[in-house]
């Protein structure tokens, strides 16, 4: 059973190297969409055993806890697991019919699958080097995708993306020396367990402030995200909804896990920095949305806008708050992704990206405008819809710990998402149709071309109906994290060193 | 010893903050080299240097009081090995980017930031 743990990054090694070798289109085609549902069923049954133990942890090779690398998972990881495995399959099956020809879909899934393994390997780690490794393998399959067309423009945001993530690696690599130099273990639960009753643990915000600026840069917050808007709107946008659905969130991830663990030794200066950041990373974000006129550049500004909101949950560190932080990365994820998917159909439909260029595509699709209403409403936060409780509770947690600054920016960001969505549905949906009111051309979608956004809308709608559940779970995770006492015991099993 | 690498490490951060500032790609990229450069020293010294008792090498004779520490050894190893796959790609993408450009001027990379 606890091998389990292990396989969310097996599964996807094993299908690299199978893909490698058979190099067959057709087969790509069936085994992508049904691995990455078998992934899915895997991180499900993971979190039923997570609720059933508290904690699982496996030591790989052997070795005993801080000597070897161990993998942990808890219920923030496995929540993150199962809500990425619902991505992947989703963009599994819209890779299907939306990736161009110009793409081999075999190359594609190889790269695919090795983000996906990175990124499992980033949830379920406990190592803080391993962190580094999963991070690299994510962050070459996320280059060598963002520049797969080989356009000007793909290459030229290929750049910019890399650039600017490399520094972020390299810095995260000094962290991590800095980081050993002083304490002796890299093992995560061992670093909490000694800087737990270090009086000496103010020494750690240098390596601190290494990490920060690093996830930092992965995350994109306000003065660090400038690679994000500069290469999201180029490559194809299957791609495009895979990076925005995940890539920033791991960032996120890394950040909860590291400053609710072991970074908490300065929470005066730290809490206060990244409510500062949270602050001006929503606002930043949310006005360069409203300022732009092309679906995937207002998507990816808001990409942007959407991380303050998890940041400030950690800012104002009270389980709620965080509990909200974890609500809230769960459901973008989900609503996210799902405006890019519904951009790309409308770029199926009108064959661009400006918003000026099209309209009327109400009348001639409606499904799809109830399918970019359902994100969309649930990224402005209207009641039935997930969105809602993820800002409620944040904005709650902000009034009860007194940080009523932030909560006054959270709301007033919230305005800016509300007009940034209001104006793609102004314009792609309800407007006429530009020029002589005849489209050119018209398309009528299949059943699988609806399919991942239908998906993804209903499981908005239902994080939103059970709210109370997805809470409940999300507390969870947020009381594991503010008492991290099972987690280093699993790890340690009792080990004194 | 220590007090010399150090300096060197910091030389290397220098340079390749210099170069990473500098208008062409591929002196971006030999920026890149020197920093993953300098960070791996900077890993590699952080247990400190221990000279003359390496770890595994004559088996028990060793004390584990004085030997070196193999751990960050074993993850400059890791680091090398990632960081020239990085770079190998980098190059790759410069030279595809030159091939379609026929620019290295940083400067030309202006169209998909507004």
């Amino acid at each position: 059973m606890i091998t389990l743990v292990a396989l969310p990054i097996l599964i996807p090694f094993v299908l690299i190297i199978g893909m490698l070798v058979c190099r067959s289109d057709k087969l790509a085609r069936w085994l992508g969409p049904v691995a990455s549902g078998l992934l899915l069923l895997l991180t499900v049954v993971l979190f039923v055993f997570v609720q059933k133990h508290g904690v699982l942890a496996i030591q790989m090779g052997g070795w005993e806890a801080p000597f070897g690398i161990t993998l942990v998972v808890d219920y923030l990881s496995a929540l993150m697991l199962v809500v990425s495995a619902i991505i992947l399959f989703v963009i599994a099956v819209y890779a299907l019919n939306f990736l161009p020809d110009s793409i081999n879909i075999n190359r594609f899934f190889i790269f695919f699958f090795g983000l996906a393994m990175g990124m499992n390997g980033a949830f379920v780690t406990g190592d803080v080097f391993n962190l580094f490794v999963w991070f690299e393998v994510m962050l070459m399959s996320s280059f060598v995708l963002i520049t797969m067309g080989r356009s000007k423009d793909q290459l030229e945001g290929g750049i910019k993306y890399l650039a600017l993530n490399l520094v972020g690696s390299l810095l995260f690599l000094a962290g991590v020396g800095l980081l050993y130099g002083k304490t002796g273990t890299l093992n995560m639960a061992h670093l909490a367990e000694i800087l737990k009753n270090d009086d000496q643990a103010i020494l750690m915000n240098t390596s601190a402030v290494l990490f920060f600026i690093a996830f930092g840069i992965k995350a994109a917050v306000f003065p660090l995200y400038f690679w994000l808007p500069a290469s999201y709107h180029t490559p194809n946008i299957t791609i495009s909804s895979l990076f925005a659905g995940l890539l920033t969130k791991v960032g996120v991830y890394t950040f909860i896990r590291f400053f609710t663990l072991f970074f908490v030794h300065d929470p005066q200066f730290w809490h206060q920095i990244l409510l500062v950041v949270a602050g001006f990373t929503m606002v930043a974000g949310g006005l360069a949305a409203a300022a732009h006129y092309e679906t995937r550049r207002i998507l990816s500004y808001h990409i942007i806008s959407q991380i303050g909101y998890m940041i400030m949950g950690l800012g104002i560190f009270t389980p709620l708050a965080i509990a909200g932080a974890i609500f809230f990365t769960l459901h973008n994820m989900i609503a996210k992704t799902n405006t890019f998917l519904v951009s790309g159909m409308i770029n199926k439909a009108r064959g661009t990206f400006e918003l000026k260029e099209i309209g009327g595509l109400f009348k001639e699709s409606p499904l799809t405008a109830i399918l970019f209403m359902i994100p969309a409403f649930a990224l402005a936060g209207v009641p039935p819809i997930s969105g809602f409780f993820a800002k409620f509770i944040l904005i709650k947690a902000g009034i009860e710990n007194g940080n009523y600054v932030i909560t006054a920016v959270a709301i007033f960001t919230a305005m800016l998402t509300l007009y940034s969505m209001i104006k793609i549905w102004n314009e792609a949906f309800l407007k006429k149709q530009p020029g002589n009111g005849n489209p050119g051309r018209s398309y009528s979608f299949s059943f699988a071309e609806y399919f991942p956004s239908v998906l993804l809308g209903i499981v908005s709608i239902l994080m939103g109906i059970f709210a109370m559940y997805v809470f409940g779970y999300t507390m969870e995770a947020a009381n594991q994290l503010i008492n991290p006492d099972l987690y280093i015991e699993t790890v340690l099993k009792g080990i004194k060193l | 010893m220590e007090i010399v690498l150090a300096i060197v490490v910091g030389i290397l951060y220098t340079a390749g903050v210099y170069l990473m500032l500098r208008r062409s790609i591929l002196k971006f990229i030999i920026g890149l080299i020197f920093m993953s450069n300098a960070t791996n020293l900077l890993v590699f010294l952080s247990a400190g240097l221990v000279s003359g008792s390496p770890v595994f090498v004559d088996g028990e004779k060793i004390n584990a009081e004085v030997m070196a520490d193999p751990l960050p050894q074993a993850l400059v190893l890791t680091a090398i090995v990632i960081g020239l796959g990085i770079v190998v790609f980098t190059l790759a993408l410069k030279y595809k980017f030159f091939e379609l450009t026929g620019t290295d001027d940083l400067d030309q990379l202006k169209k998909t930031d507004n």
